[in-house]
């Protein structure tokens, strides 16, 4: 792995591989997370992605991609820490699967640089039917959450706690947000992050590093150059004295519980083992109880943000089952807490950590999604001083880390009909 | 055992069938981290009356998902447990004809897999440990019911047959799960769980003759009889109704059409029927198909359109579907076009671009492990070698594609389910 700066505010991570079928180009522009922009940017890229100069319509677009034997040009929409990161991540078949042994990168490469930089246009701004549809997608997108409830009652948590902080706006940002956006707003907000967005380019693949560079600078080269963004540093915030509840209710025959903590301190590797224990994997404390031993759920388990300081606990529960659940989720939170568990629980907890940072090499989008959050987030972490720091946690150090763990929101959405 | 390259997709096979009968597939990929272990038995949601003993079972819908969830179960605590202690990701899934376990690790291997395949060949259920999965699988029927995706499709297949099994639900009913006892559990685990109707597929920087003892100092000496299945007969390829409707808490309509198409029992022939039927969706609805831009700027549809040909024990059938604000409007314009493309042939050149990334998402597909280990099984299962893709590949061309749309894509072929919002 390296990353070097391959031009004005613009890094290439070379991640070279044998091991897959197709390779893998990114370029991703890391932005501010704010209420008022998150929209923009969503819109932003699926605006980019509908035509390129050279290519100025979806068909165009695809019958290029079917070309390149049905190569993959997808837009992206990441919220990293407080960042906000859009771009594109792109994959073609390797060459050497090729009956011709074509070379299909560079004019793959080509149409993403296009993409950013040199988008369809009329009349000397955005193709406004682009616009138009692209912006009803994106409402009814943000407005189908809704149908996910297991993934709609963690996003409505999020919201709930981190309310005023850059970490609750949502990755597409509001629906209402998303309708209120013009063409020149549009227009204006492109203008002003192309020049000053780090952008940062990713290659996953069997290609030599000679060539992805050259690749590269010949798509982005001519990018307009800007004040870099500052992209501050991320909030932590304290939990309130006694965590807040919030209810919804909905016309569902499952009820959603979403509790949301805070965890203080810097010790992440203790953190994440912890949570690991707590309810990350099918051995936890969270699945053994309150799944296998007192039946309450099909799934209970958590999730670490370890950048920004969070941790959320997710279950689905019949409606009459709400208390027994939240009081058998802290009590197993309190048993972490007491040091109250086997030896073969945090051997496994440790093991299956290392297994996801092991086989993480083995997926192109994982390693480029990691490398990512590094160069985001401006860590010198690595997948291997990772392993090592997670080797070396004591016992104590996780008794502290779920000290340290306080609760902050519980959210539950229940049905019409339920009492309570 | 035999060993065959596939220089076309850069892959190495070793094949071996064990004196019980099982098939042992080894995928050699020297250079990943990663170890993949697949057991699988062909037996799955469909597969509710049988032969044992020489009499007719009738078994509750919902029993091989309920199976599998059981099988963990051990007499010295938790297989998904055991394994999880060793680092290594276990999981199970059923489907409509297959039920099968898997690992992935990167540490001790060969003891993961004696786990695996101790745990899924003894079985050990009392009434009280298979009372209490009740909730569990009670809560999980609960949230697939909340999931609007999962009732398009099975009211769906509900619509299209009338007698085959494809039209039961693979998790059951919360009602049609409580008359599961450990009796019943332990008969059909007799009846299908045994060597000869099982395949093991392991994926990674494996040795065949590790893998091979481990089956044979594990799994039975013998296998069990083949087992006689009943899939309600034959039936003609007209749906059983024509449309399905209901509603549900979603921001948008969701549709989901299906058509009927006459079954291949297996061989190759079927690995060309589903070569044949991918293309026709691709050429069709497909991303870069005119119908899917046409109605994509129109903003008929958005970006979740999509659909496959999917082949089942004595049942095939082609699905698409998607959120759609006026989904039966995008229904009939499917069905208008394909009449088009059968009528008046498909456009030349864009047949060729889409062949091309036809093989090209193919060869994609082959960066899973869990994919490759599925493709293996089906393959297995059903008389075919799925890495011969490339040279049947290269034997379907566009007058094959036209003439499955001519058939297939027709209005008396047809059903359509929907998923309406609930009124506020």
């Amino acid at each position: 792995m390296a990353r070097e700066q391959l031009l004005e505010n613009t890094y290439l991570t070379y991640l070279p591989s044998e091991k897959f079928k197709t390779g893998l180009l990114s370029a991703q522009l890391v932005l501010p997370l704010e209420e008022e922009t998150a929209s923009l940017h969503a819109l932003l890229v699926n605006v980019l992605n509908r035509g390129t100069e050279r290519c100025p319509n979806m068909e165009a677009v695809s019958a290029r991609l079917d070309e390149l034997y049905g190569a993959r040009l997808d837009p992206t929409v990441r919220k990293i820490g407080e960042s906000h990161v859009v771009g594109f991540a792109a994959s073609c078949v390797d060459d050497r699967l090729l009956p011709g042994g074509e070379r299909l990168l560079e004019p793959l490469a080509d149409l993403m640089g296009e993409m950013i930089l040199r988008p369809a246009r009329e009349n000397g701004g955005f193709v406004s039917s682009f616009v138009d549809s692209e912006q009803n997608n994106l409402v009814d997108l943000i407005e189908s959450e809704i149908n996910d409830k297991r993934l709609y009652a963690s996003k409505r948590l999020i919201e709930e706690m981190c309310a005023g902080e850059p970490f609750g706006v949502s990755r597409l940002g509001s629906a209402e947000a998303a309708e209120h956006i013009t063409r020149e707003a549009l227009e204006a907000r492109y203008e002003a992050i192309l020049p000053r967005a780090r952008l940062e380019l990713f290659y996953c693949g069997g290609a030599p590093a000679e060539r992805v560079r050259g690749l590269f600078l010949r798509a982005f080269a001519g990018r307009p150059q800007g004040e870099p963004f500052v992209l501050p540093p991320v909030t932590r915030r304290p939990a309130p004295p006694a965590p807040r509840l919030v209810e919804e209710s909905m016309d569902v025959s499952q009820g959603k519980l979403c509790m949301g903590f805070r965890v203080g301190g810097d010790d992440i590797p203790a953190g994440m083992l912890m949570n690991a224990m707590f309810g990350g994997t099918s051995n936890s404390k969270l699945f053994l109880n309150v799944r296998e031993k007192l039946s309450l759920c099909y799934y209970a388990g958590s999730t670490y943000y370890r950048r920004k300081g969070l941790l959320t606990v997710s279950s689905g529960i019949e409606f009459e089952n709400y208390q027994r659940a939240v009081d058998e989720i802290f009590a197993q939170l309190e048993a972490i807490r007491r040091g109250e568990w086997e030896a073969w629980e945090l051997d496994g907890a440790r093991s299956s950590m290392l297994h996801i940072l092991r086989t993480m090499e083995d997926s192109a989008g994982a390693m480029e999604d990691f490398h990512l959050q590094q160069a985001v987030a401006g860590g010198e972490e690595t997948l291997q001083s990772l392993a090592d720091d997670l080797r070396a946690v004591t016992p104590e150090r996780i008794q502290a880390a779920a000290e340290r763990v306080k609760a902050d929101t519980i959210y539950f959405l229940k049905g019409k009909e339920a009492r309570g | 055992m035999s060993v065959r390259e596939y220089p076309r997709l850069d892959e190495r096979v070793s094949r071996r069938t064990l004196e019980n009968g099982l098939e042992v597939i080894v995928v050699h990929k020297p250079r990943h981290a990663k170890q993949y272990a697949f057991f699988a038995t062909r037996y799955g949601g469909m597969d509710l009356r049988f032969q044992l003993g020489g009499q007719w079972l009738d078994t509750p819908a919902g029993i091989a998902h309920y199976l599998e969830h059981k099988m963990f179960d051990t007499k010295e605590g938790n297989a998904l447990q055991e394994l999880a202690r060793n680092g290594a990701e276990p999981n199970a899934f059923t489907s409509n004809a297959i039920t099968a376990y898997h690992f992935d690790s990167t540490e001790r291997f060969y003891d993961n897999l004696r786990i695996l395949l101790s745990f899924v060949s003894e079985p050990y259920f009392t009434d009280e440990s298979v009372a209490k999965e009740q909730g569990i699988i009670g809560q999980e029927i609960r949230m697939i019911e909340d999931n609007p995706e999962w009732r398009v499709y099975t009211n769906l297949l509900r619509c299209l047959y009338r007698n085959s099994p494809a039209r039961v639900s693979v998790a059951g009913t919360v009602e049609s799960i409580s008359h599961i006892t450990a009796q019943t559990l332990y008969d059909c685990h007799r009846a299908f769980y045994t060597p000869g109707n099982m395949v093991l597929v392991c994926v990674g920087n494996l040795e065949m003759d590790r893998v091979a003892a481990a089956a044979e100092e594990i799994l039975p000496r013998e296998s069990g009889p083949a087992v006689p299945r009943d899939y309600g007969g034959e039936e003609d390829q007209t749906p059983a109704g024509p449309e399905v409707s209901e509603a549900m808490e979603v921001s948008m309509p969701q549709f989901l059409a299906g058509f009927k198409c006459r079954p291949i029992d297996g061989g190759e022939p079927l690995l060309r029927q589903s070569l044949v039927g991918d293309l026709a969706c691709d050429v069709l609805f497909g991303d870069s198909s005119p119908l899917y831009t046409r109605l994509y700027e129109e903003g008929l549809i958005n970006g979740s359109l999509g659909g496959n040909f999917d082949t089942l024990p004595g049942a095939a059938y082609l699905y698409v579907g998607g959120d759609a604000k006026e989904p039966r409007r995008v229904f009939e314009d499917i069905m208008a076009q394909a009449r088009r493309l059968g009528e008046e042939g498909i456009d030349e050149a864009f047949y060729q671009r889409v062949r091309r990334a036809s093989y090209g998402s193919m060869l994609r597909s082959l960066n899973s492990f869990e994919n490759i280990a599925v493709s293996m099984s089906e393959g297995h299962f059903r008389g075919f070698d799925y890495y011969r893709f490339p040279e049947i590949f290269e034997t379907v061309s566009k007058s094959d594609v036209e003439r499955f749309l001519r058939e297939n894509v027709v209005p008396d072929r047809a059903a359509l389910s929907l998923i309406v919002p609930k009124e506020r």
